[in-house]
């Protein structure tokens, strides 16, 4: 492989400190020097004048739909909706059918992540054998086939004991138990939050408590068990509050928000809009509030897309019928760029570190950052290029955002995956 | 008045009394007293809506409300259709979406639908063209009922501005209590809600109601209480420890009444539990407009068809002798 000189940037590396005009030199697809005025004798120039040049972005949490969904997502189309949105690593999450569980199905989506093109697929194994919350999967055969982390994905762990088991018992192996955090008796039934939007639609509500309370238990246990706990998908002012708390008595736990969480309240389900039903639900202003200041200050050290395809008859039905989940490998650094860095309530370099550096923190995982002997993982983005989300252009298989329309600034044009184009905005370097 | 401007007047469809206003909701209640005439003449049929194709198209069961509907249809003289969820391609996995294109597709002109989801009948109306009316959906709204509970109200007080409501019991599931809240507030009156705490919704305060935890309480403020069904299935999921202490603690009693400063008005939307949330003394008693409300909802549902179908509100009267009323 040729060298690669990506030239004039606007280079950001958070976790190097790094934020220069300068050059980024590739070789053998690693990164072996960020400066500026890099002049090697022979390399392949990639103009990047204009262009802010970071780590590649990392997601903790998307659903690929592989095995039995791949009418919704394949992990070849998931991977390329990744690299599309500026991802070049993706956790997949195991809530499969069948669930992934075990050494065979782990080595299944490792395999056909090595086939895709795009992003690179890191599985994370169930906690819970067929994630029904009763006995533990073989962490150790599991991590030895490949996979990143354990998650019930979508379901807190049943028991409180399970759990504790979990956290105690992935510290042998390393890895992060992936936890939902909610009351799961609490939130049963819910279909959005409960509050007085819920009520003025009649729907079932699922109270900000079953979070408070899902958030209470896990952090006590990370706490006991000294285990390494990544709290999914934050959404409550409550939750927020409780990992900062328990972040400063050195709990080892991380979390992550999604986009919508940071955006969207519950006002907007007004018209029962099932593009709007997510999980955890939208929630009130005052929670958006404090998810976006624990986001700023470090307490949610990642942003997830929580990337959930749904196809499209399926959220063509009564709001209690349609299943939760939206899109947003293509959209979330646009939709973030635009609402809270172009607006002055967050810098750049905190959402490049929040989309990458944080998540591979969090996860153990090498990437996120640009010194010298990483892989070239790479994202390119052009913050003045103004575009709006069309669904129909997603190379994801499914277009269920609640973003679609939206008029946006800040758009990824070229990902490296190992220093080679995986996706670019114009025809040329794919 | 032409029909868009008539339509224009209500909308395509009634999902819900929320978001109409008060000279919306005048309206229909004003539509409905030339219609109450019609079922107590002899021959009970009118050519308003000859030729229209109605479906009535109920998900969940119902008896009250369909057979109103179906009388208020066939007294203007409409061709009506009867869908039940049982015995019909919504039990074999059809969904909404593609029982509704159906039925569009055989050329209908409006759909009245009961469905167990909440925003099902807002779902529908923005996919067909036919007109729709909510029969019921889910715990969101009923607003036919709604309107003839209003109108009953009407009838007996003459005014509507400042009259306070008490609604009384399963709040939470009861899409009776939103349309009532939410045309009551519209037009002015005085609303409350009391039951227990755990039927009574989050925020509930907000909608503009005021919030009794006591039936004892409602009764020493309202004007007219509205009784609202508890269902029995309520009780398995704990919403209540048992009937028994509901009627003690919650029931609209003879005794309780008694010690009202005042006549109260007593209405209930049924089906109704007697011994439960409503005593029979009372139900069948002078304080009671139950079967009142009855025979105004087949008006009502008169008007709102009426309405929808691009009648003009001032010419409902002579509308009944000849449709000259639509242009």
């Amino acid at each position: 492989m040729t060298r690669l000189l990506i030239r004039g940037g606007r280079v950001i590396d958070p976790a190097a400190g790094v934020d220069l005009q300068g050059d980024v030199l590739v070789d053998e697809g690693r990164i072996v020097a960020v400066a500026a005025g890099l002049a090697p004798e022979s390399a392949e120039v990639l103009d990047a004048r204009g262009l802010v040049v970071c780590p590649g972005f990392v997601d903790p949490h998307a659903h690929l739909c592989e095995p039995g969904g791949e009418h919704r997502e394949t992990i070849a189309t998931g991977a390329m909706a990744a690299a599309a949105g500026g991802y070049t690593a993706v956790v997949a999450m195991p809530d499969t059918d069948p669930v992934v569980d075990d050494p065979a199905s782990v080595g299944f989506v490792v395999a056909a992540g090595r086939r895709a093109r795009g992003a690179r697929v890191f599985p994370a194994a169930a906690v819970s054998a067929g994630r029904r919350g009763e006995h533990l999967t073989e962490f150790g055969e599991v991590v030895d086939a490949g996979a990143v982390a354990v998650s019930d994905a979508g379901r807190s762990v049943k028991s409180s004991k399970l759990m504790r088991l979990a956290l105690e018992y992935a510290r042998s192996f390393g890895i992060p138990v992936l936890a939902r955090p909610e009351d799961a008796g609490l939130a049963s039934g819910g279909v959005m939050h409960e509050g007085v939007v819920s009520t003025r639609l009649g729907l079932r509500g699922k109270p900000a408590a079953a979070e408070e309370i899902g958030a209470a238990r896990d952090l006590a246990l990370a706490g006991m068990t000294g285990g390494r706990l990544h709290m999914q998908r934050v959404s409550t002012a409550a939750a927020a509050t409780l990992i900062r708390r328990s972040l400063a008595r050195g709990v080892g736990v991380s979390a992550e928000v999604t986009a919508h969480h940071l955006l969207l309240t519950h006002e907007v389900v007004a018209d029962y809009g099932t593009e709007y039903k997510v999980d955890p639900p939208l929630r009130t202003t005052v929670d958006v509030e404090a998810v976006r200041a624990a986001l700023a200050d470090g307490t949610i050290g990642c942003i997830a897309t929580d990337h959930t395809p749904c196809h499209y008859d399926e959220k063509e039905q009564a709001f209690d019928d349609a299943p939760f989940g939206a899109v947003g490998l293509e959209t979330t650094f646009a939709v973030l760029h635009t609402h809270l860095v172009t607006t002055g309530i967050l810098e750049l370099g905190t959402l490049v570190e929040r989309m990458s550096t944080g998540p591979a923190r969090a996860l153990g995982f090498p990437g996120g950052t640009l010194k010298p002997g990483q892989a070239a993982d790479l994202a390119l983005v052009d913050p003045e290029a103004r575009w709006k989300i069309d669904p129909a252009e997603f190379l994801s298989k499914c277009r269920n955002t609640p973003f679609a329309g939206e008029e946006v600034t800040g758009r990824v044009v070229r990902t490296l995956v190992g220093g080679r184009t995986v996706w670019s905005a114009v025809a040329d370097g794919a | 008045m032409s029909r868009a401007a008539a339509t224009a007047a209500l909308g395509k469809d009634l999902v819900g009394l929320e978001g109409l206003t008060a000279d919306q909701i005048r309206v229909i209640l004003d539509t409905a007293e030339p219609f109450k005439e019609i079922s107590e003449r002899r021959i009970k049929k009118v050519p308003v809506l000859r030729g229209k194709t109605i479906v009535n198209l109920f998900f969940e069961a119902s008896t009250r409300t369909r057979i109103s509907f179906e009388f208020a249809e066939k007294r203007l003289a409409a061709d009506t259709v009867n869908i039940g969820a049982v015995g019909s391609s919504v039990s074999k996995g059809e969904t909404l979406v593609d029982t509704a294109r159906n039925l569009e597709a055989m050329r209908i002109d409006m759909v009245v639908m009961r469905h167990w989801s909440p925003g099902a009948a807002r779902f529908l109306a923005s996919r067909i063209p036919s007109n729709v009316i909510n029969a019921g959906d889910g715990a969101h709204e009923h607003p036919t009922q709604g309107l003839l509970d209003i109108l009953t109200l009407r009838d007996h007080f003459g005014r509507l501005e400042g009259l306070k409501v008490c609604i009384v019991g399963d709040v939470l599931h009861s899409r009776v209590a939103r349309s009532n809240i939410f045309g009551l507030v519209t037009l002015g009156a005085e609303v409350a809600v009391c039951g227990p705490h755990t039927l009574l919704p989050a925020g509930i305060e907000e909608l503009g109601v005021r919030v009794f935890g006591r039936v004892e309480e409602a009764i020493e403020w309202a004007e007219a209480l509205n009784v609202l069904r508890l269902q029995l299935e309520r009780m398995e999921g704990g919403f209540v420890p048992s009937l028994r202490e509901y009627n003690r603690v919650f029931g609209v009693t003879r005794e309780r009444l008694e010690w009202a400063p005042r006549e109260l008005l007593v209405l209930h939307p049924g089906p109704m539990n007697r011994g439960v949330e409503i005593d029979s003394d009372v139900a069948d008693g002078p304080h009671s407009v139950i079967l009142r409300q009855v025979t105004n909802g087949v008006a009502v549902r008169m008007a709102v068809l009426y309405l929808l179908t691009g009648g003009a509100p001032d010419r409902a009267e002579s509308a009944k002798s000849g449709g000259e009323g639509r242009s």
